[in-house]
């Protein structure tokens, strides 16, 4: 196995609205951010994760590629899923061992329709999308599976907007948090808030790293690991997939600082701790996590950024990034980073 | 020609659809459920290990092995897992009406459902409820020819109306002539001299005969009242205040209305005075005192 590390990692500052700018002028000052982090301005492989079904338009990744400078070509990646999973295929990627370093970023404005209905779009054309349910109440059934202590999620909330205003790049939410159901047990607090924004990472491996980076974020383990997509096949209240995508990652064979965990309900967090087997003195998502700001298909790679950010920065030496696709996390990817 | 200069933002709507919809395939597995479906029945798939998932998938979601083609019909009531509430329904939804999502293991089956629940309130359904689909009248072969589900009956309502033709007779008409005439009629015991109003023929104490009817004051104190919130055809409005009423003089009080002061202002030992109707309205009936309301004097000590 190669040692790659994450050497770079840049987001915008997420808006809760729709400013104008396309994703295309989203995405430029972040992947400006990383090359100028790092000085590299190609890459051996680049990879991105978006999803048309938020722009409504069909190969909307294409038309982004001109925040790249695609000429002359480039090799390059598109994964219609969080950016996280573009993540992966780089570091799949650079383990063929003829390409050094790789671009990823993830880009997504939920502002442009109503992200309850698109993700309905996500469900199976037979049995659940034709029912019409939507986003909230598939989260809305999980957490009713759950049965999570009400003053639990409260608390996750409190603590998720307390730090999300501490985060210069997340949503200034209010400390008040609102009463009343969105779907029921669901609260409309429990809820990650509507968010556009982009992320982007660099990837080195080998010597690279250290010549890039003064303390790289190693990636020491990565794995994924999905279930059935049909809510009715499987316990809601667990999520197997993550405890076998930690295992196989290692993320327990030491101690975990930091987790970023791309909880975007509050509930799932809880199911995630269990399923990642959390001890109580990690610090689990410092950035204010999804809770605070939710850049859907960016939201993921930003939880392997912020993760790395803080071995970068010295404040941890080993920490999570987690990231979840499909209905009631059905899809779950672990990295286990080192210093 | 020029650019038009303007601060408006430039936005347009966009729909993103398909004319008539995906045409889709369903394969064998999917096809038959759906067939079933529009026959009135619901089938899942037996799995080389036996179990039956519903509704069917191609392979075991354990084993990713094939199901064997064992068809097996379930249901048609199952048991809720867990279910949502949905105040607000939204425009794709199966109910216009608040319900609920729910996870439902048919009888016979070894996985669950989903599909939505016409519960009423949120609180009928908790795990374990058993609900039973209610079908759409043209099925088509799709999962939506299961309207929704409903909950098992467990209880009916049945309206209960018969009508009597009522007499006043004896004592009772003693009394209500004395309300005609704007009077409260009490009758007081021979034996142990208590008065008792209404007029009675009996001491219901000592089983004394009573003497002649005795005229009472339209006025008397609150003993104790309560504070009505359902809607009674005798009442003037909701909340209303029906009190025992004692009158100066009598022994026992009287129950009747209480009105022309605030519900929460009521209280015992309240003075109150007899509201009548105009002589001319007056019928042998109680209605004749449209309500007891408050003289303004102290209260009475109890």
């Amino acid at each position: 196995m190669r040692d790659v590390a994450i050497v770079a990692f840049a987001q915008t500052r997420h808006t809760g609205h729709d400013t104008g700018l396309s994703e295309t002028e989203l995405i430029l000052p972040v992947i400006n951010e990383v090359k100028e982090r790092t000085g590299l301005r190609r890459f051996g492989f680049t990879c991105s994760g978006s999803c048309d079904y938020l722009a409504g338009a069909p190969f909307s990744f294409v038309a982004a590629l001109d925040a790249l400078g695609a000429w002359p070509p480039i090799s390059e990646s598109h994964v219609e899923m969080d950016g996280a999973w573009a993540l992966y295929e780089a570091w799949v990627r650079l383990q063929h061992g003829d390409v050094d370093s790789a671009l990823v970023y993830g880009f997504g404005k939920s502002s442009l329709g109503d992200l309850r209905t698109i993700m309905t779009l996500q469900l199976d054309p037979y049995y659940l999308e034709p029912l019409g349910l939507d986003q909230l109440s598939v989260a809305a059934l999980q957490a009713a599976a759950l049965g999570a202590d009400r003053a639990e999620l409260d608390e996750i909330v409190r603590r998720s907007r307390a730090d999300g205003r501490a985060n210069p790049y997340a949503l200034d939410l209010p400390a008040e948090i609102p009463d009343g159901f969105a779907v029921e047990p669901l609260k409309t607090c429990d809820i990650a808030p509507i968010t556009d924004g982009a992320a982007a990472v660099v990837l080195a491996a080998g010597d690279l790293a250290a010549r890039l980076c003064e303390r790289p974020a190693h990636i020491r383990g990565i794995a994924h690991r999905t279930e059935p997509h049909y809510l009715g096949m499987r316990d809601l209240a667990r999520s197997a997939s993550a405890a076998e995508a930690a295992r196989a990652a290692g993320a327990g064979k030491g101690p975990i600082e930091v987790a970023e965990l791309h909880a975007q309900f509050a509930h799932e967090e809880l199911i995630l701790r269990r399923a990642l087997e959390l001890p109580g003195d990690t610090i689990v998502n410092p950035s204010g996590g999804p809770l605070a700001a939710n850049p859907v298909m960016a939201t993921g790679l930003i939880r392997l950024g912020e993760a790395a950010r803080r071995i970068h920065d010295g404040t941890a030496s080993r920490a999570v990034g987690h990231a979840a696709s499909g209905p009631c996390l059905q899809h779950n990817l672990v990295t286990v980073l080192e210093a | 020609m020029p650019p038009h200069e303007t601060d408006e933002p430039l936005v347009a709507r966009h729909v993103l659809e398909f004319p008539g919809g995906y045409t889709r395939t369903t394969g064998p597995v999917i096809g038959r459920f759906l067939t079933e479906l529009r026959a009135g029945r619901v089938v899942g798939v037996r799995t080389a290990e036996g179990r039956v998932l519903v509704p069917p998938l191609e392979y075991d979601p354990a084993t990713g092995d094939a199901v064997t083609d064992e068809y097996v019909e379930v249901g048609p009531a199952g048991a809720v897992t867990a279910a949502a509430w949905v105040p607000e329904p939204r425009a794709g939804h199966p109910l216009d009406r608040p319900f609920a999502w729910a996870l439902i293991r048919l009888d016979g089956a070894d996985t669950a459902l989903v599909h939505a629940v016409d519960a009423g309130n949120p609180k009928a359904l908790r795990p374990g409820t058993r609900v039973w689909p209610v079908w759409r009248q043209n099925r088509t072969g799709h999962i939506t020819d299961i309207s929704h589900f409903a909950p098992e009956v467990t209880r009916i309502v049945s309206p209960v109306r018969p009508e009597y033709r009522i007499q006043a007779g004896g004592a009772l008409r003693v009394f209500l002539d004395g309300v005609r005439r704007g009077v409260f009629l009490g009758g007081r015991c021979a034996t142990c001299a208590k008065v008792y109003v209404p007029y009675r023929a009996s001491c219901p104490e000592c089983g004394g005969a009573m003497e002649e009817p005795v005229e009472l004051p339209d006025t008397g104190t609150i003993t104790t009242f309560a504070i009505n919130n359902l809607p009674d055809p005798r009442a003037p409005e909701v909340p209303f205040v029906s009190a025992y009423i004692l009158l100066d003089g009598a022994d026992i009080p009287m129950i009747a209305l209480v009105g022309g002061v605030p519900a929460h202002e009521v209280r015992q030992g309240m003075r109150v005075r007899a509201e009548w109707l105009p002589e001319s309205e007056r019928t042998l009936s109680m209605a004749n005192v449209r309500w007891f309301t408050p003289t303004g004097e102290p209260d009475a000590e109890l």
